[in-house]
């Protein structure tokens, strides 16, 4: 199968070849990093993990988001899902790869994360995303190519493969959650110790994951002609619907608890984000983004007139997609960070070889997708009965 | 045992990785597993020796900046801590790295200000360092033991296992954690090195250790030494007839959020008397 990554018309290897620039461009920054040190970044003692936490964060989001997916499809035999699950497989893999890519990235001492795993231990946070992430990653990978194998010799997939299916439901929820208690657990950080955060992240990954899946479905639908259909991809609307309200009632009890209680430590983050603190607002104007965007694509998905037209669904999606990606990509960690534990604001921006270190590493996720779909789709036109030239 | 050295490896493996290791460990008895045990670090013949180390200071007793200073200056020169310069001759906030340094009493204390408290109260300088807590977060969180506790009471940090995630950055209440964002040894000046104590190298996560290294040789932390007369006290608060012991049974001493849980073992004296 692995063959039809590398057959493809001319604008599907211009799109590689773009790919593989900034990918480069990204590791010679990266190259700059590993000899210079994380002093390349922003970061500093006060905001000690900026961007690639955040990518990290959001894109465990995406992983997970897989099985909004595959629980309709092979827990409540949702049929019109059968075609678009391998594309939810496959996103799954590409971001918990770019996942593990950005804590490289983080990391002061890259040659040394082996020990993670010489070094066993069960009380740190971080040991079990380690783990539950490779867990995910092999699980997708297994279940994508096995199911995609069986179709394409168009028979049904051995029975055996059922049960990494079911196992990737409750390890897709693990992950984030997970990823949620590396923040919630810690004294001190009141904008991140808060009960609500991994039911927020869940929230939101199913919000944002099957987001960008419609848009990835709308985009593979012009290039190839691979169509997932019309209908799974107004019902993964709708899913994006129910998760974007869940995620901005969770956000807006947040607010509540911070500024009903009035405990200065807890409203402070929030303060910093949205309307600034100590006169430093230089995030204000993203949150607000942030918040429009949400407030505005929830509205559009709300009203089946306009989710029912695609042009303004792949809107609708855009917009939530950028909104949680500053939410939760850029915000979340930020604000955790200030003000710091003596009360005061030390701010943070990502520098340029930071951002081209992430835009790399996106890059490389992004590679590897269209390379899985490009597998995915020929599969699909073949057993659709269409045989196109390469 | 008929288990042979690669099996055993094979099981210990497994059984380390499912979080057993210590138990199968402690539990034989045979040469091959005395040799994978962790090492003892028995203390030195001179060492001080403690159930748990604490440390009280009386800010009332430091007179002039210069006292701090000298506080300071000892321990960063004892453990080849950078300074990072701006090149106006501030300090480089962004690359900094502190193991004990001085912050008014709003920021060491945030919270406990009030409005009408006067600005010389509110600017009123403590010095602060790691607390070394009895219930360390930034142990807890490490994914490598790189920050560990001693059975004294001492929270340590291996810079040789440090992979640098700053997850323990992210966990501390205090502030205590520095990281070498940039290699710390090109900004070490060679009149202040201590050939006796390891630099550091870039991407690894430090921080006081109670002077762990002097304690061994028998000799009180550089700070405390360093500190004017009865400013600053340090000694095992599990011994009732200790100094620190005496005083924190008697006075009144404030730490740093301990509502958080943490439990610190740095005691700062409110109002300190002459004969504290």
């Amino acid at each position: 199968m692995l063959e039809k990554a590398f057959e493809g018309g001319k604008s599907y290897w211009a799109w590689i070849f773009f790919l593989c620039a900034l990918i480069v461009v990204g590791f010679y920054y990266y190259l700059q990093q590993f000899s210079i040190g994380l002093g390349l970044t922003g970061m500093h003692r006060d905001v000690s993990w900026g961007l690639y936490i955040g990518q990290f964060t959001f894109l465990v989001g995406v992983a997970a988001s897989a099985v909004m997916l595959v629980i309709p499809y092979y827990l409540h035999d949702f049929k019109k899902f059968g075609k678009i699950v391998i594309l939810g497989e496959f996103l799954a893999i590409s971001a918990v790869l770019m996942c593990m890519l950005f804590i490289m990235a983080d990391m002061g001492q890259p040659m040394r994360f082996m020990n993670i795993l010489l070094h066993p231990t069960p009380n740190s946070v971080m040991f079990w995303d380690f783990l539950v992430l490779a867990g995910y990653l092999v699980i997708n990978a297994l279940v994508g190519w096995v199911t995609l194998g069986a179709d394409k010799k168009g028979s049904p997939p051995p029975k055996w493969i059922k049960f990494f299916i079911i196992l990737s439901i409750p390890w897709a929820v693990s992950i984030h959650t997970v990823t949620a208690f590396l923040y919630a657990g810690l004294p001190g950080r009141h904008f991140w110790l808060s009960a609500i955060m991994a039911a927020r992240f869940l929230a939101s990954a199913f919000a944002g994951g099957p987001a960008l899946l419609i848009i990835l479905s709308l985009i593979v639908r012009k290039v190839s002609k691979f169509d997932p259909g019309k209908e799974p991809i107004q019902a993964v609307g709708r899913i994006v619907g129910y998760a974007m309200f869940a995620n901005v009632f969770f956000l807006a009890l947040e607010f509540f608890t911070a500024f009903y209680s009035g405990i200065p430590g807890h409203a402070s983050g929030f303060k910093y984000l949205y309307v600034g603190l100590e006169g430093h607002s230089e995030l204000v104007p993203l949150m607000w983004t942030s918040s429009i965007f949400a407030a505005v694509s929830l509205l559009m998905l709300i009203f089946p007139a306009i989710r029912k037209k695609e042009g303004l669904l792949a809107l609708a999606c855009v917009m939530l997609f950028i909104s949680l990606w500053i939410d939760k990509g850029f915000g979340l960690i930020i604000g955790g960070f200030v003000p710091n534990p003596f009360e005061e604001v030390h701010t943070y921006w990502p520098t340029m070889p930071e951002s081209v270190i992430t835009v790399g590493v996106w890059a490389i996720g992004f590679l590897v997708l269209s390379m899985l779909y490009k597998i995915a789709i020929s599969v699909r036109e073949q057993t659709a009965g269409i045989e196109i030239e390469h | 045992m008929s288990m042979d050295r690669r099996q055993f490896l094979k099981i210990a493996g497994i059984s380390s990785i499912l979080g057993f290791g210590a138990t199968a460990v402690s539990s034989a008895k045979s040469p091959v597993f005395e040799t994978l045990a962790p090492p003892q670090v028995e203390p030195g013949k001179d060492a001080l020796i403690a159930k748990r180390w604490a440390m009280v200071v009386d800010m009332s007793k430091f007179k002039t900046e210069e006292d701090i200073k000298k506080v300071v200056d000892a321990c960063h020169h004892t453990h080849n801590v950078p300074d990072f310069r701006n090149p106006d001759g501030t300090a480089d906030t962004k690359f900094e790295i502190k193991w004990i340094w001085k912050e008014p009493y709003e920021r060491a204390f945030p919270g406990a200000e009030n409005t009408y408290m006067g600005e010389h109260l509110k600017d009123m300088p403590f010095v602060v360092l790691c607390n070394h807590c009895e219930n360390p977060p930034c142990v807890r969180v490490c994914p490598t033991k790189a920050t560990f506790k001693l059975t004294n009471g001492i929270t340590m940090q291996d810079m040789h296992r440090c992979i640098g995630c700053r997850f323990c950055m992210a966990a501390c209440p205090y502030g205590s954690r520095s990281f070498n964002w940039v290699d710390p040894r090109k900004t070490l000046k060679p009149e202040f090195e201590n050939k006796d104590y390891p630099t550091r190298t870039k991407g690894v996560v430090e921080k006081c250790t109670f002077c762990s290294e002097r304690l061994q040789a028998g000799k009180i932390p550089a700070c405390v030494e360093a500190a004017p007369k009865g400013a600053m006290f340090f000694g095992d608060i599990e011994d009732q007839n200790s100094e620190v012991r005496k005083i924190v049974t008697t006075q009144l001493t404030i730490r740093r959020r301990p509502e958080l849980g943490t439990g610190p073992a740095v005691y700062y004296i409110i109002g300190g008397s002459e004969h504290a």
